[in-house]
């Protein structure tokens, strides 16, 4: 082996405790923090909500200063958008995609690590303004020239640039590693139109990540020099175009919107055929449906802006096109509904519990949706609370309801244990319950005329039943939440065992043990079919090991399985430090970016350990 | 047995047939595409939004020195190619020599592009008087030179000249000029350390093709960036209605 001057330490051998989650390439594990730190983060958000609601429960409250509640409104949706959500459906990307598509790992194990750790140092970032002079104010969106530092001279903006920008690595890295993956990884016979839906929702995200985030990158380099170098990009004073902010930033956060959602469908068209014990209905329309989704997510941004005054021609087309998006969506609906007709519905398991739920609430945020899209009825709603309805019936109701349906469905995968389902049951009714009771309301409040982003109102504007019954739901759905913390720990430590295949279940990644073994596949399975367990059940189609995979061994002690290591976490320290330092001093900067340059170095050199004798 | 050993840790198995790391590699330059293009976009969407007495393209640009430095980009694109096709044959002096060409290259590219902020952050227009009478002349100047001659040509003189700087904050052209020309001298300076860093590691260990040709790919696509910026920027910049 040739061997290098540099001293780039050994692959650590059988790490354990902390260093074992430190240094993991593992897809599993990783996908385990993702996981976990992206529902505590999700608490955080959570607690913001709470306080912006307690703030709003009754007219002229004087709860926190209003300094604070801006605060609290853009942290809350930064937090849940790029902090919670998309993490989450990152969680379940990294745990479910290759045992899916049945390979041993993802196609580029460290730089999965890299991920993970970057998306932390950007959560550690932006959480940590709250400490350090002050959180972002300006909204999720940040709409300049209110971003700009003649309004906006504190540092909460400059922590919002910087650590969106750290996601935007981590993100990208991401999805780079789920396209290749799915493209690459899939084992023999498993064509595209085998492929399991969450598996082609998560190919469809990932390819909008891509396309995506470097926008966003864009428009907030050109904000932080307008801010730390003076330029002029959204200055309108010196010629620069504020309404250009708006384009790039809703150029990438329409297609953001369908990256939160296209995962929960992918995972509820998982669920609904397990337990209706039916096949999915129309599988190539539901992919077909997703894939134009995926097309269509660009051609409708300017409908955030009908009321920026664009001009009739330009709001009427994007009037249209909007309309048009919801006919895919529309046909996915149809299709989970008619899977359920006439299947035999185990309506006693959670997980279709919250998949039902998210057909239903998803529906009534997709209505308000469609009411947006005539440019002439949005000018009535925006910026009022009839957005903050629709934004939350889609997010709330959709996505985190199937994703909390998918902890139901898959943690007896990740750890051998079922759920408890009595309290889950009680888990979901008051997450359900309190859902409605604190975003209906908001539909109410909205027509009334109550704008988004105040900090309170008084008596005669006839808001305070509304906002009473809001700020009252909030409580109930975090009781819910609160149940589903203490059933996932219940049920850590005294689930019952699950089994390979609790459910009955479809796809192939319930033919491995529970909880999976390291190296997922004890042999590279051949596919004949779309739901390949399922064909394996019912018409013993076998799942026969493919031949001349090299990947096959008979002895799991040969699979050679990717070896720990420390660079990734290093690379993502470096890239943290050259963040901070842009606020705090070019020395943390160039600290930083010598760090992220070792790691670089030493990830490309480092050895592998030979093959372990056993 | 170090290649032995990687094809164990990125899993060489693959389903399509393509090589993972490329494929990676293509995703990558798809989304940096959209980068570009966000870029580009808003130097268009800014174009003639600048407040009168500063700096515009026509006023900076000197077509024949950077068509010189495109010229010098797109030849380290040839001696890539040679590069890689010297390192197939497992000529590998052929391969250093043209591996350290294109860092030549596209050291000098950026080499012009530093003297090219330099010249634009010190500008300084000169007006000849005797141009400003005679009007099928003064149709050829500069609408900076037509105002700052009208402004200090007196009798008897016959030239003059001001400092108008272009820097990043004199006016919009100047943001997104150095925004977007200087991303793209960030993209080809890390180029030049990932084939140096190929260049050095070739003294002690082998380079495959495969890491050459990754680097070459990006090599190529920033070069082909460039001919986009070239085109949009300076060629627009100076010959408008074209």
């Amino acid at each position: 082996m040739t061997t290098f001057a540099l001293p780039i330490p050994k692959r650590p051998t059988h790490p354990t405790g902390i260093l074992n989650w430190i240094t993991t390439i593992d897809h599993k594990k990783i996908g385990v923090l993702y996981g976990v730190t992206a529902f505590i983060l999700f608490l955080t958000g959570g607690i913001e909500a709470l306080l912006i609601r307690m703030q709003l429960a009754a007219p002229g409250m004087d709860f926190v200063s209003p300094e604070i509640y801006n605060q609290l409104f853009t942290m809350h949706g930064t937090t849940m958008i790029f902090l919670a959500i998309m993490p989450m459906g990152a969680a379940f990307f990294n745990y479910l995609i290759p045992l899916q598509i049945g390979a041993r790992d993802v196609a580029f194990p460290r730089l999965n690590a890299f991920s993970y750790w970057t998306f932390l140092a950007g959560a550690i970032m932006l959480k940590s303004s709250w400490f350090l002079g002050g959180a972002p104010n300006a909204g999720w969106f940040g709409y300049a020239p209110i971003t700009e530092i003649a309004y906006n001279p504190g540092h909460g903006i400059d922590f919002w640039i910087l650590s969106l920008q750290v996601l935007g690595i981590a993100s990208l890295a991401a999805a780079f590693n789920f396209i290749v993956t799915i493209i690459n990884l899939r084992a023999p016979g498993m064509t595209l139109m085998r492929l399991p839906v969450f598996t082609w929702m998560t190919l469809i995200t990932s390819i909008l990540l891509v396309l995506a985030f470097p926008v966003i990158t864009v428009a907030l380099i050109e904000l932080m020099f307008d801010r730390f170098y003076g330029m002029n990009f959204f200055n309108p004073v010196r010629g620069g175009n504020p309404v250009l902010w708006q384009h790039l930033f809703w150029v990438f956060g329409h297609p953001e919107v369908y990256i939160l959602i296209l995962p929960a469908m992918g995972l509820v068209s998982e669920i609904i055929p397990t337990f209706s014990k039916k096949p999915l209905f129309g599988y190539p329309v539901v992919i077909f449906s997703g894939i134009v989704i995926g097309f269509m997510g660009w051609m409708v941004w300017s409908h955030h802006m009908f009321t920026v005054g664009l001009g009739a021609v330009a709001n009427s087309i994007f009037a249209i096109t909007t309309m048009l998006i919801a006919v895919p969506t529309g046909v996915k609906i149809f299709n989970w509904i008619a899977t359920m007709w006439k299947g035999s519905i185990d309506f006693n398991k959670t997980a279709m519990l919250y998949s039902i739920g998210f057909i239903f609430l998803f529906i009534i945020g997709g209505l308000s949706g469609v009411m947006h899209s005539s440019a002439a009825s949005d000018a009535q709603q925006q910026d009022t609370y009839f957005i903050v309805a629709h934004i939350h019936y889609v997010l709330f109701g959709g996505a985190i309801m199937a994703l909390l349906g998918g902890v139901y469905f898959y943690f007896p995968k990740i750890t051998g244990k079922l759920m408890d389902e009595s309290l889950g049951k009680i888990n979901f009714w008051l997450t359900f319950i309190g859902m409605n009771l604190t975003f209906f309301p908001m539909h109410f409040s909205g027509m009334d005329g109550m704008p988004r982003r105040i900090y309170t109102y008084t008596s005669e504007m006839g808001w305070d039943l509304w906002n009473l019954i809001s700020t009252f739901g909030v409580f109930i759905m975090g009781a819910g939440i609160l149940i589903f913390v203490l059933n996932i720990v219940y049920s850590y430590l005294r689930g019952k065992e699950s089994g390979n295949d609790p459910w009955d279940a479809r796809t192939i990644e319930w033919a491995i043990p529970s909880p999976t073994p390291e190296y997922n596949f004890k042999k590279i399975p051949l596919i004949h079919s779309v739901d390949a367990f399922w064909e394996f059940k019912r018409n013993g189609t076998p799942i026969e090991p493919a031949s001349g995979a090299s990947e096959n061994s008979e002895d799991e002690k040969n699979i050679h399985l990717p070896q720990p290591s420390y660079w990734p976490m290093v690379v993502s320290i470096g890239i943290m430090l050259a963040a901070y330092g842009m606020i705090f001093g070019l020395p943390i900067s160039i600290l930083g970016t010598i760090i992220g340059f070792i790691g670089v170095y030493a990830w490309s050199l480092e050895p592998v350990n030979e093959p372990e004798q056993h | 047995m170090k290649t032995e050993n990687i094809k164990h840790e990125e899993n060489e198995h693959s389903y399509t047939g393509l090589n993972s790391k490329k494929l990676l590699m293509w995703a990558f330059l798809g989304s940096d595409c959209m980068f570009f293009a966000a870029l580009i976009a808003t130097y268009l969407v800014n174009m003639g939004n600048n407040p009168p007495g500063t700096p515009f393209p026509e006023d900076v640009f000197s077509i024949p020195i950077t068509t010189v430095s495109t010229f010098v980009l797109l030849m380290s694109s040839m001696s890539m190619v040679l590069s890689y096709a010297s390192l197939s044959q497992n000529k590998i002096k052929a391969f250093r020599v043209w591996l350290l060409s294109t860092v030549i290259l596209g050291a000098t590219f950026v080499g012009f592009q530093i003297f090219e902020f330099y010249e634009f952050s010190h500008h300084e227009v000169k007006v000849e008087c005797g141009d400003l009478i005679d009007a099928s002349k003064r149709e050829k100047l500069t609408d900076l030179q037509v105002k700052i001659g009208d402004e200090k040509c007196i009798e008897g003189v016959k030239k003059v000249s001001e400092k108008v700087p272009l820097t990043p904050q004199v006016n919009l052209f100047g943001s997104t000029f150095f925004t977007l020309t200087g991303f793209h001298g960030g993209h080809v300076t890390f180029g030049i350390i990932w084939l140096l860093s190929l260049l050095i590691y070739s003294f002690k260990g082998n380079v495959s093709p495969l890491n050459l040709d990754l680097a070459a790919l990006y090599w190529h696509f920033v070069d082909v960036v460039w001919i986009v910026i070239f085109t949009v920027v300076y060629l627009f910049g100076v010959f408008p209605g074209y």
